[in-house]
């Protein structure tokens, strides 16, 4: 294949490409449509969780109360530090410091890894309080002050499908980020003689900050409707 | 050849092939084939998958017009036919008319109409071959494990709650093929802003380009909503996570909007890229620049723009609020604006050019007029008032059958001859061709047209017998008749381009003589697309009728 | 206007109000569409052959941007686009608006069959009687999946959708039989989701509401409601005034606004009064705490709608003493689905007892949640 006809070490110019600029910028806007695309994603799963909310409001504030706004803000509090790391990530991909970027992407993949640690707490705990949607949903009555019980099943089961796909979403970056760390690790030139593939990993990083950041007040800090106006969560 | 291009040799030597070689020569082993990154083979993957998918679907279409040719509805089990146009609609949709154009023709031509040697990421493009393959083994296993009957669409709590047909592993299936679409859709986009060679404007770029640009955005924006949506359904069905089930304080409503959010866009999908394909060829037909070029690009844009605002027409008679409805129904109007612009323009193309009517300049003549017919049936169903009659019966079976089959397929089957000689270096049977447009054209109208009296009279769409209303029966018999027609007419090309792949004349690097960037190289393409520098200097199109036409007096007069 | 092919009809009969005003506004628009269709493939085929390459057509000066002309190919189309919509706007306002004085007819949707509940009590299945030049408004509801009531003679069609209720009218002109069909698809016997609508002349409908009347002891959707109000004991909460601190008195309320203890307002309609009964929790009215159980696990829609139709004619009842203790505060939907049964009960009660109207098609068994009238029985 004439793929293969390029196949110099030194040049990490794709056979397509006409200048490493090219490329480069064909890289960044290629993130960018993508991350639009994830948008869409996850915007209609926020479309949806909406449009349930003002119909449920009460149900969904008493279902709320299940869920732990302290772990939850560890976990804000944990991501938005991990974003801070990458972007001085990227600052030393451009500095060209390898030292320094494999310390932070390491610390990256701490934080994501802790994100998904308590997760799991959080899951579990649901879990073992059937309050997983399904066959299996039986929660503690008591604990709803007479929310209809459907209703409270819509809410775990947004909230499963949404933190759930966020999820994978870190996932998926901790596989992404641990590759990135890796060829920063052997030395590979395609990573160290130019920064752009270490910012595109932060842009996707950043990007699962972010849906967090809305994820989080939706989910665990819901003003009490009946409170009226400006009603303070807890 | 053409006057479009200026060339310079040199630059990117390492990247040259060996000059002996094009596309299809350069590698022979299936590893060659199927872990392939040119864009021109992948194209070719794409051809024969969607071809085999046309097919199946076809036969799926079959076994339903069969049925419905009498009333009694005796020839299956209503279990049978409803998983036979599920099994017609989910192939058609999802595997053949989103991928058709852009995945074939889009694939194969946006980087050699533009000056680009490949996609902008040839590695995600062979992927989304395979996502797409995969969507296609999974819609096919469901079938083979005995089918879904919910029909295309999918409606909630139906397909969530109460089918006990292979409704999940189908919804994979369409899943798959969404990022699919998703990854195409992303790699035109980008290749369109990045990849343009030296001097290829924004308004220098083909019409197709256009058309295949929104095509990308809508792919991108839409796609996603649908494959969450899908998922959902997915989710609904396997671990009973209510979201849209009505028992447990869901809204299968909100279903419909979701889903058509992305399917009303998706018909754009499916024929933008026609209208690309069409305005090609009329061009190129009429030996004369496009008419109105910038009302054609800006009004694929419109369209993309518009297509986003109008899914609640597909809800009129569902529990959407009346004003809601009122102002889709304006919404919908002004999208049939653009689309009458452009046959417009097309038809003012032909006027003062000089017509040639080969084969694919026949199958887009029949474009136009099936499409007319698809567009002007339309205002029909954006009238709320008349929707509230029209609304899933067959006169909107008829209705998207005309912009679908009619705009889509004939488009598809157009471009194909078109670019045929390009893709594969061979020509076809010309006559056979010619004669088999018509036929398609014939058998087309046949089929579809007495629909649109029986929708009219109220015959409901997905209906397996309708014994108690014998009046609808002669339209029935008609457009079963047509759709034999119809069936030849779709299988014949199969052969006489297949045989020109094998017994087919060569077709040298431009049998139309053409102008455009693809009719610069040389047919088909070495792997590389150019084997020079591409620098554009001139317009667009920029054909000359008058001094074409003088040309032909003088042969003319010479030997009279 | 009656056309034909071989003596088979082109066009579906007349039937309604609205078929006049519909067929004139589909026929505008086919003139539209066969005047610029015949005209622009005329045109396409002209060009064609005049413009021929070879040909000796005058090609001088030609053109490849006109914005005069372009101009008009856009105003031309917007301007019939909007003068349709207009004209479709004026007939579909005028389809969702049902007169305030129409007779209010029941439908509920299920795989696959229609039930229909007259006002006066009679119940029917897959056959739709309605008296000649009388406002009909229909309110729809479905038991399962979605599907969609239409009668093609009458140009109208309407969803129905689980857990919410659609409404559609019309005012039939033409004494007949017409076909009544489910238009959404809804699963394997989708086909078979249909039937008759009868229009009859007013005398000839009276005379056929009495004779099933009898059969059916001539008990009103009101009535029934009200049987069932006092057999779950609703009155034990919901008295004839508000001095029971439990619940509002329901007495009159409906078309009058209501606001609950988030501060919302609603107008008291059927929705709201169906969800009420369902899902108390989300419209408690302000004052009152949650006591009320959720009954959407207990009713079928025919009991609610029955219950609707009680409340909307006043719920003027005497305050019964109930037998039924079933509402009893706090008590939780899931347990008071078991014990109450009424929809398996009705089921069998109502198959039991032949339908007064036989049903066109094949024998489904005629369904209704008629609890109460087996209880009393027994």
């Amino acid at each position: 294949m004439s793929h293969a006809a390029h196949g110099d070490e030194f040049n990490v110019l794709k056979f397509q490409y006409e200048d490493m600029d090219q490329q480069n910028d064909s890289y960044i806007v290629g993130m960018w449509t993508f991350l639009v695309t994830e948008v869409m994603f996850f915007g209609m799963l926020f479309l949806t969780y909406s449009f349930y909310r003002a119909n449920y409001q009460n149900d969904w504030f008493k279902a709320h109360g299940e869920l732990s706004w302290q772990l939850g803000g560890i976990n804000t509090a944990n991501l938005l530090f991990s974003s801070f790391l990458m972007a001085t990530a990227v600052r030393q991909a451009q500095l060209k410091n390898r030292m320094g970027v494999l310390m932070r992407l390491g610390g990256v993949l701490a934080c994501a890894f802790v994100f998904l640690g308590i997760k799991y707490v959080e899951y579990s705990e649901k879990y073992a309080h059937h309050l997983f949607p399904g066959p299996g949903f039986a929660p503690e009555v008591s604990h709803f002050q007479g929310a209809n019980l459907d209703h409270v099943q819509l809410f775990f089961g947004l909230y499963f499908a949404m933190t759930g796909l966020h999820g994978v979403h870190v996932l998926v970056g901790i596989l992404v980020i641990g590759a990135l760390g890796m060829m920063w690790f052997k030395g590979k030139k395609i990573v160290t003689e130019d920064y752009i593939p270490t910012e595109l990993v932060g842009l996707y990083w950043h990007f699962v900050d972010i849906v967090w950041i809305f994820l989080y007040p939706l989910f665990y800090l819901m003003p009490n409707p009946s409170a009226g106006s400006g009603g303070g969560s807890h | 050849m053409s006057t479009t291009v200026k060339t310079e040799v040199g630059g990117m030597e390492h990247f040259h092939t060996n000059p002996e070689l094009n596309y299809l020569t350069n590698g022979h082993s299936i590893r060659s084939w199927l872990l392939t990154e040119d864009h021109k083979r992948i194209a070719m993957l794409y051809l024969m998958s969607v071809t085999l998918f046309f097919f199946i679907g076809g036969l799926a279409a079959a076994g339903v017009r069969y049925e419905l040719m009498s009333p009694a509805g005796n020839l299956m089990e209503s279990e049978t036919y409803n998983k036979l146009f599920t099994a017609h609609g989910t192939v058609m949709v999802f595997l053949f008319l989103l991928v058709a154009i852009p995945a074939v023709l889009g694939n194969f031509l946006i980087p050699l109409m533009i000056g680009a040697r490949d996609l902008a990421f040839p590695r995600l493009n062979l992927l989304s071959w395979y996502l797409y393959m995969a969507a296609g083994t999974c819609i096919m296993l469901a079938m083979l494990a005995g089918g879904a009957d919910t029909g295309w669409t999918f409606y909630t709590p139906y397909s969530s709650m109460y089918s006990n047909s292979n409704v999940s592993l189908t919804l994979l299936g369409v899943f798959l093929g969404g990022f699919s679409s998703i990854t195409t859709g992303m790699n035109f986009v980008i290749t369109i802003h990045k990849m343009r060679a030296p001097g290829m404007t924004w308004f220098r770029l083909p019409l197709f380009i256009w058309g295949h640009y929104a095509t990308g955005v809508i792919m991108l924006l839409g796609t996603p909503v649908v494959a969450i949506t899908l998922l959902c359904v997915i989710f609904e069905r396997t671990f009973q996570l209510p979201i849209y089930s009505p028992e447990l304080g869901g809204d299968p409503v909100l279903f419909q909007h979701m889903f058509w959010f992305y399917s009303h866009p998706a018909v754009y999908i499916m024929i933008l890229p026609a209208f690309g394909v069409i305005s090609e060829i009329m061009t190129a037909f009429s030996r004369k620049r496009v008419f109105g070029y910038h009302m054609i690009a800006f009004s694929s844009l419109a369209i993309a723009f518009l297509g986003f605002l109008v899914w609640g027409h597909h809800m009129f008679v569902s529990s959407q609020s009346m004003y809601q409805a009122v102002i889709f129904s304006l919404l919908t109007f002004l999208l049939a604006v653009p689309s009458a612009i452009k046959v417009w323009n097309w038809t003012a193309t032909m006027y003062k050019g000089n017509v040639v009517l080969s084969s694919p300049m026949i199958y887009g003549i029949g474009f136009q007029g099936l499409f007319l017919v698809g567009g002007l049936t339309g205002p029909f169903l954006a009238s709320a008032g008349n929707d509230v009659h029209l609304s899933a019966t067959y006169f909107v079976v008829a209705h998207f059958h005309y912009v679908m089959v009619g705009g889509s397929i004939m488009g598809f089957l157009a471009g194909l001859h078109y670019w045929w000689p390009k893709m594969t270096g061979r020509l076809y049977n010309e006559s056979i061709a010619k004669w088999n447009g018509i036929l398609v054209f014939v058998g087309f109208n046949l089929t579809f047209f007495p629909q649109f009296i029986v929708g009219w009279m109220g015959m409901p769409r997905r209906y397996h017998y309708y014994y108690f209303a014998p009046e609808f029966t002669p339209y029935h018999i008609l457009s079963t008749m047509g759709s034999s027609v119809l069936g030849v007419g779709f299988a014949v090309p199969a052969f006489y381009l297949l045989h020109s792949l094998f017994k087919g004349e060569k077709a040298g690097d431009n049998p139309w003589n053409a102008h455009g960037l693809e009719w610069a190289t040389s047919s088909p393409p070495p792997t590389e697309n150019f084997r020079y520098k591409v620098i554009v200097s001139d317009d667009v199109y920029d054909y000359d009728p008058v001094a074409e036409h003088e040309n032909d007096m003088m042969a003319a007069g010479g030997k009279a | 206007m009656n056309w034909n092919l071989f003596n088979y009809p082109m066009n579906p009969p007349q039937a309604s109000n609205f078929a006049s005003e519909h067929d004139a506004l589909f026929y505008a628009i086919v003139a539209q569409a066969v005047f610029f269709g015949l005209l622009t493939f005329a045109l396409i085929l002209w060009f064609a052959v005049k413009f021929k390459k070879g040909s000796k057509a005058d090609r001088s000066s030609p053109q490849y941007e006109n914005a005069r002309m372009e101009f008009w190919w856009v105003l031309v189309p917007t301007v019939l686009g909007l003068a349709t919509f207009f004209w479709s706007t004026k007939i579909f306002v005028d389809m969702r608006t049902p007169p305030k004085n129409a007779k209010e007819i029941f439908v509920v949707g299920k795989q696959w069959m229609w039930h229909v509940q007259h006002p006066d009590g009679v119940r029917e299945n897959n056959t739709l009687h309605v008296p000649v030049d009388t406002d009909v408004k229909i309110t729809m509801i479905s038991q399962d999946v979605i599907h969609a009531f239409y009668i093609p003679a009458f140009r109208v069609q309407f969803m129905t959708v689980p857990g919410r209720y659609t409404q559609l009218w019309f005012r039939p002109t033409k004494v007949g039989r017409y076909h009544l069909f489910c238009n959404m698809y809804c699963g394997t016997q989708h086909s078979e989701m249909g039937g008759s609508v009868i229009v009859m002349p007013k005398r000839e409908y009276a005379d056929w509401i009495a004779q099933n009347g009898q059969v059916r002891e001539n008990l009103t959707a009101a009535q029934t409601g009200e049987k069932l109000f006092n057999k779950i004991g609703c009155g034990n909460c919901h008295g004839a005034n508000d001095l029971i601190p439990r619940g509002p008195s329901l007495r009159g309320i409906f078309g009058k606004s209501r606001e609950t203890t988030d501060g919302r307002k609603w107008i008291a309609d059927e929705s709201y009064i169906r969800e009420a009964i369902m899902r108390p929790a989300e419209k408690v009215t302000k004052g009152y705490g949650l006591t009320m159980p959720a009954y959407d696990k207990t009713f079928s829609e025919e009991d609610i709608m029955n219950l609707v139709a009680y409340i909307k004619s006043g719920a003027s009842q005497s305050i019964p003493t109930s037998t039924i203790a079933a509402a009893m505060p706090g008590i939780q939907a899931r347990d008071l689905a078991g014990k109450a049964g009424l929809n398996s009960n009705a089921m069998q009660f109502n198959s039991d007892r032949a339908d007064a109207t036989p049903t066109r098609r094949g024998s489904a068994p005629s369904v209704g949640a008629l609890a109460v009238e087996k209880g009393d029985q027994q």
